[in-house]
């Protein structure tokens, strides 16, 4: 498939999945409470003030719908271990419906499973799905999250007194690439001056390094962190010891830091399954792949902390607001990476659902550190 | 009389593993009951998700496969006397060389690949704790140290070609190895029903035949060969070996080569059959779970079957004590840990009950009575 006809496939693909879900924003939610069984399935600890408990809070929503159980199982690795816990939810439990929630359960894992159960439907959490390859009781979602990274940016860009910020981030993936980015693009939007310094540490759970780059970090004189890490509890948590101020990731973390906590970047998965569910229930179609943001009400942001000064406040309520329009793109040229390399030309720009986004391979300037 | 002791000595060795074990079980079902949860229910419930169905059986089996291997990685040097700590290294180790050598050979019939990948699984972990064996032999490094440090380069050099030189480029969020592809994968265990043979039959991976099959070539060189004999003889006194003229560093080397073998194919399996690539999720603990399976067996080859089957339920009935009785996943840990230590603890019951000797001391003692009774009266 050529580049083209993939971009072209995919914006199709997305506009359709923002159209159904939207669609059932509109219909009156008539879910009949025929009774289910549904299973989720996280790869850390369901309470880890991270990417587990976020996807642990939206099963708590759905399972307070009349009619359904849920069962969950956490600490699942991406092995064959999946695997045999997405069967026993079928064969054991009569789940129907399993959200498997870790990014690499999905090849080979949920697909093998997925292709042995055809009357079970699977939803992951990744928007991998790609039509006519994968089998279709397989859906996939994810969310447009790095447009909170970029509002946090906003209000971190005007509450540092260093002018530098921290930005603490598991693997130098795509996806954690765009956050950081985005967190740079968005402080630098509003204070011009302000840089961005990362530290990689190999993993997505490691909390003892996550640590040490924490206080490596404020020692360089860093004072917001923020990052991209499955629990960000630890380096909150050194932030808030340090004195110094934090932006949070995956659910909120304002309890672990009462006095340093601006606001975060969260999932809003309990909206997304409860849509999902519902649709499942009822046998209509639901749609194989969902993504959106901000607007689309599949990522939020933590209410304010109590240090967020009131000018900061209102720019982040604005940059904000230009997401919920809609119409405002973060990666628009011209932007250059930290090597100097124009990775953006002035004029083009890539919008949110921009394949090209997905595979990104570049820090923006303002953005000290290497992959 | 030399197999009344032996018989004795099993029976031990059953009837206080059993006892460990129903013991562990008991003083878990009081961390049940502070949980909340009722000691029986749960007890019900981990039969449930382990051994009561065949769909249960199975899963503990495939759950068992990989710590089969890496317990003999951890059983073999034992027999030798070193305590080694490095399968889940040489488990990485295998995977990474399996999966890179399927790369240049793709293409060539699906044998092809999975004999080089085995093979290279193999060796490359079998080379692997033959360097922790060789470290201590002639260099007089402490194994155990040196085994746990060579999992984290084991880790490291792994993380490093699988993020760099041999990514897949496609592998965008997850980095990866490039796949072995489809038609190399390593399949199920076929099973005989009905007149013919089904080819995923058992619903088990090949990994736990392999593991079967080591088991048992490793028990039959250790206990009825010369060089297991060899083996045995140095694992018990070095010196006494070495005055008898045994090439103690040749045994070394080797025995702690198949070790590392035995892991490096568990690390191929996980590859093949598994994930169809190298990547990070393969760094899973299989190495370290090896070596709680080696010790509960007391490092015998035969008696790690049944111990890593009887660990794959506990790990299987794990989803269904959190699916069922909403407990926390550590709680099976708890159970291994408990398990551990008061398996440790019974090692030092031993020897202490008079049933298992009773039967001995009759039997010795009448034979010699008429025999003196004989020559007064002759």
């Amino acid at each position: 498939m050529t580049d083209l006809k993939l971009v072209r496939s995919f914006s199709t693909k997305v506009f359709s999945a923002v159209l159904l879900t939207a669609l059932t924003l509109i219909l009156p939610a008539v879910a009949e409470d025929k009774p289910i069984t549904i299973g989720f399935i996280y790869v850390g600890p369901r309470d880890d003030y991270g990417y587990n408990q976020a996807h642990s809070e939206g099963a708590a929503v759905v399972k307070a719908l009349p009619g359904v159980t849920v069962r969950e199982e956490e600490k699942v690795p991406e092995t064959n271990a999946v695997q045999k816990t997405m069967e026993s939810m079928v064969h054991q439990d009569n789940a129907t419906l399993i959200f498997p929630t870790s990014f690499g359960y999905f090849d080979p894992h949920l697909l093998k499973v997925a292709k042995k159960n055809p009357t079970i439907t699977f939803l992951h959490c990744g928007g991998m799905y790609t039509e006519g390859k994968h089998p279709t009781n397989v859906g996939s979602y994810f969310g447009y999250i790095d447009e909170c990274e970029y509002v946090s940016g906003v209000v971190a860009g005007l509450m540092t007194k260093s002018n530098k910020l921290g930005f603490v981030a598991a693997k130098p993936i795509p996806q954690v690439l765009r956050n950081i980015n985005s967190f740079e693009l968005g402080a630098k939007s509003v204070n011009p001056a302000c840089t961005t310094s990362v530290i990689f540490t190999g993993d997505w759970s490691l909390p003892v390094k996550e640590a040490e780059a924490s206080n490596s970090l404020i020692d360089q004189g860093a004072d917001v962190l923020t990052c991209h890490v499955d629990s960000p509890k630890v380096i909150v948590e050194t932030a808030e010891r340090r004195g110094i101020m934090v932006c949070g990731y995956h659910a909120s973390q304002a309890t672990l830091a009462p006095k340093g906590y601006l606001t975060g970047a969260e999932w809003n998965w309990g909206k997304v399954y409860t849509d999902y569910v519902n649709m499942v229930r009822e046998g209509k179609p639901w749609p194989h792949l969902v993504r959106g943001g901000l607007k689309e009400g599949i990522v939020k942001m933590s209410p304010y902390g109590t240090a967020v000064s009131a000018k900061a406040k209102e720019a982040g309520d604005a940059a904000l607001k230009k997401f919920m329009d809609g119409n405002f793109v973060v990666y628009k040229g011209p932007i250059k990476d930290n090597t100097g390399k124009m990775v953006i030309e002035s004029g083009a720009e890539h919008a949110q659902t921009d394949i090209a986004l997905e595979k990104m391979d570049y820090l923006v300037e303002g953005v000290i550190g290497s992959k | 009389m030399a197999n009344a002791g032996k018989t004795n000595v099993l029976l031990e060795t059953l009837v206080l593993r059993i006892l460990a074990i129903v013991v562990a079980l008991a003083l878990f079902g009081v961390f049940v009951a502070f949980a909340k949860a009722n000691p029986f229910e749960v007890y019900k419930l981990m039969y449930q998700g382990s051994f009561e169905s065949l769909f249960a059986f199975k899963d503990s089996l495939e759950r068992a496969a990989p710590m089969i291997l890496t317990a003999l990685c951890v059983a073999l040097p034992a027999r030798m006397g070193m305590v080694v700590i490095g399968a889940e290294g040489a488990l990485v180790v295998g995977a990474l060389a399996a999966a890179a050598i399927a790369i240049p050979l793709q293409g060539s019939s699906p044998m092809t690949v999975l004999s080089a990948m085995a093979l290279s699984g193999l060796v490359c972990g079998g080379i692997w704790i033959m360097t922790v064996g060789g470290l201590r032999y002639y260099r007089g490094v402490n194994e155990t140290i040196c085994s746990l440090l060579m999992n984290y380069i084991a880790i490291a050099l792994f993380n490093h070609f699988v993020d760099g030189p041999l990514r897949d480029p496609q592998s965008l969020n997850k980095p990866a190895t490039l796949p072995i592809g489809d038609d190399n994968a390593l399949g199920k265990i076929p099973w005989f029903q009905d007149g013919k043979w089904l080819d995923e039959g058992t619903g088990v991976h090949w990994g736990f035949a392999f593991g079967i099959g080591f088991c048992i070539l490793a028990y039959f060189i250790l206990q009825h060969t010369t060089t297991g004999f060899s083996i045995r003889t140095a694992g018990g006194n070095i010196r006494a070996a070495k005055i008898v003229g045994l090439p103690v560093g040749l045994l070394t080397l080797g025995t702690c080569f198949a070790a590392g073998a035995a892991a490096g194919l568990a690390g191929m399996v996980e590859v093949a059959a598994v994930q169809g690539n190298a990547n990070a999720a393969i760094i899973a603990g299989y190495g370290y779970e090896g070596i709680l399976v080696s010790f509960i067996a007391r490092h015998n080859p035969l008696a790690i079957i049944p111990v890593a089957i009887l660990l794959g339920g506990m790990k299987a009935s794990s989803g269904m004590l959190q699916r069922h009785a909403n407990l926390p996943d550590a709680s099976v840990l708890v159970l291994q840990g408990i398990l551990f230590v008061v398996i440790l603890a019974s090692e030092t019951l031993y020897g202490r009950f008079a049933i298992f000797k009773a039967k001995e001391k009759p039997k010795s003692a009448p034979p010699a009575m008429p025999a003196i009774e004989g020559a007064a009266h002759g």
